[in-house]
C-alpha cells in the first residue's frame, strides 16, 4: 500500500493544524469553554498523528478494510463529527432539563411572592 | 384530606374560565391550581378571576412540564391528593368527586380517568384507535394491566405518587403511556374509572400536524426503554 501522497499529506496537516489553532484562540478569548474543546482537539491531534505516522494508518486502514489511507482519514473525519454532534446532543438535553427546573422554580417563586399575605402557608 | 385540583393550560382564555367554575362546582371545598404554560393570551387573568390559584411559567414549555409544576407545588406545600384535568373542556369536572374518592378510600395509588369504560361517547378516529390499541398492548406487555384509556390525562394521584412524578424523569413532552409503565413497574397501584371526554370545541389540538408521528415515535422508544430503565428504584429513595 502507498503511503499518502505529499499533496495529501499538507492539505490534511493544513486542515487539522488550523482546527487546533482555531479552537485554542476561540478557548484563549474565552468564546468556547474548556469542558466542550476536549473533544475537538482530540480529533486535530489524532489526524495529525494519522497523517505523520504513516505505519498507524496503515495499521487502521488494513483493520477497517478500506482501499486507500485518505479513505481512513476521511472515515475517521465523520466519525468524530459523529462523535461531537452526539456529544452536543447529551449537553443539550442535559441544559434543557436545566431550563425546565430553573423556570419551573421561578414560576413557583413569584407565585409565592405575589400571593397575598393570607395565602401563604 | 388535603387535595388540590391542577390543570395545566396553554391558551386556553376562552375555555378556562368554564373550566375553572366547573371544577369549583364540582368539589367546592378543593383549592383549584392553573398552571399557565407561557401562554400569550389573557389565561392567567381569566383563570384568576373564576377563581383559580395561578401560577406562571415565564415560557411554553409543553403540557407534561406544566402539569409537574404543580405537582412540585403540591409536594412543597403538602396536599395528599391531586387530581389533573385538562384546561380545554375536554374533561367533565363531575367526573372528579370519583377520581378523588379512588385516593381517598386508599384504593389505588392512581386513579385513572378512562373513556371507553362504562358508557362511552367518545369515539376516536381509525388511526387514533390503532395508536392506542397498540400502545394499550405494549403496556400490557410491561406490566401486568391492561389499560382500557393509555392517554388519558384525566387522572388522580396519592402524595406518594405525587413526590415520585415531582422527580426528574418525568417527561417533558408527552406524558401518558409511559408515566402509566413507569408508576406501574414502580409498584404503584393503577385503578381505572370511567369518566366522560367531549370532542375539542375548537382551538388547536395538541396533535396538529406531524405531532403524532412525533408522538408516536417517543412513546415507542419510552415504553420499550421503560422496563430497561433505573427510576422504578427511585421510590425508595423518598
Amino acid at each position: 500500500m502507498d503511503g499518502l501522497t505529499l499533496h495529501q499529506a499538507i492539505f490534511a496537516l493544513v486542515i487539522a493544524v488550523v482546527s487546533f489553532g482555531l479552537i485554542l484562540e476561540l478557548v484563549r478569548r474565552r468564546r468556547l469553554r474548556e469542558e466542550y474543546s476536549w473533544l475537538w482537539l482530540l480529533t486535530a491531534a489524532i489526524m495529525v498523528l494519522l497523517v505523520v505516522w504513516f505505519p498507524l494508518l496503515r495499521f487502521v486502514t488494513v483493520l477497517i478494510g478500506a482501499v486507500t489511507p485518505i479513505n481512513t482519514l476521511l472515515l475517521f473525519a465523520v466519525l468524530f463529527l459523529f462523535a461531537i454532534a452526539v456529544h452536543y446532543s447529551v449537553i443539550i438535553s442535559r441544559l434543557t432539563t436545566q431550563v425546565k427546573n430553573l423556570a419551573q422554580e421561578l414560576a413557583l417563586v413569584s407565585a409565592r411572592a405575589e400571593a397575598p399575605p393570607a395565602d401563604r402557608r | 384530606m388535603k387535595s388540590l385540583i391542577i390543570i395545566p393550560a396553554f391558551n386556553e382564555a376562552g375555555r378556562i374560565g368554564r373550566v375553572v367554575a366547573g371544577v369549583r362546582a364540582a368539589v367546592p371545598d378543593v383549592p383549584v391550581l392553573v398552571v399557565d404554560d407561557g401562554s400569550a393570551d389573557d389565561t392567567a387573568a381569566v383563570a384568576r378571576r373564576a377563581g383559580a390559584r395561578v401560577v406562571c411559567l415565564p415560557f411554553n414549555l409543553g403540557a407534561g412540564v406544566a402539569a409537574q409544576t404543580g405537582y412540585k407545588l403540591a409536594v412543597r406545600e403538602g396536599y395528599d391528593c391531586v387530581a389533573q384535568l385538562d384546561g380545554d373542556g375536554q374533561h367533565e369536572p363531575g367526573d372528579l368527586p370519583a377520581l378523588l374518592a379512588v385516593i381517598e378510600r386508599r384504593e389505588a395509588d392512581v386513579a385513572i380517568g378512562s373513556r371507553f369504560l362504562g358508557a362511552a361517547e367518545y369515539r376516536p378516529g381509525f388511526a387514533r384507535r390503532i395508536g392506542m390499541g397498540l400502545f394499550s398492548l405494549l403496556a400490557w406487555l410491561v406490566t401486568d394491566m391492561r389499560f382500557s384509556d393509555v392517554t388519558s390525562g384525566f387522572r388522580a394521584l396519592n402524595a406518594d405518587v405525587v413526590r415520585f412524578v415531582a422527580t426528574e424523569w418525568y417527561p417533558t413532552d408527552y406524558a401518558d403511556a409511559d408515566v402509566l409503565i413507569t408508576l406501574r413497574r414502580a409498584g404503584f397501584r393503577l385503578k381505572e374509572i370511567p369518566v366522560r371526554m367531549y370532542p375539542r370545541a375548537g382551538g388547536r389540538s395538541m396533535h396538529a400536524g406531524l405531532a403524532p408521528v412525533y408522538y408516536v415515535f417517543k412513546m415507542l422508544l419510552s415504553v420499550s426503554l421503560a422496563p430497561l430503565r433505573r427510576e422504578t428504584s427511585a421510590r425508595k429513595g423518598h
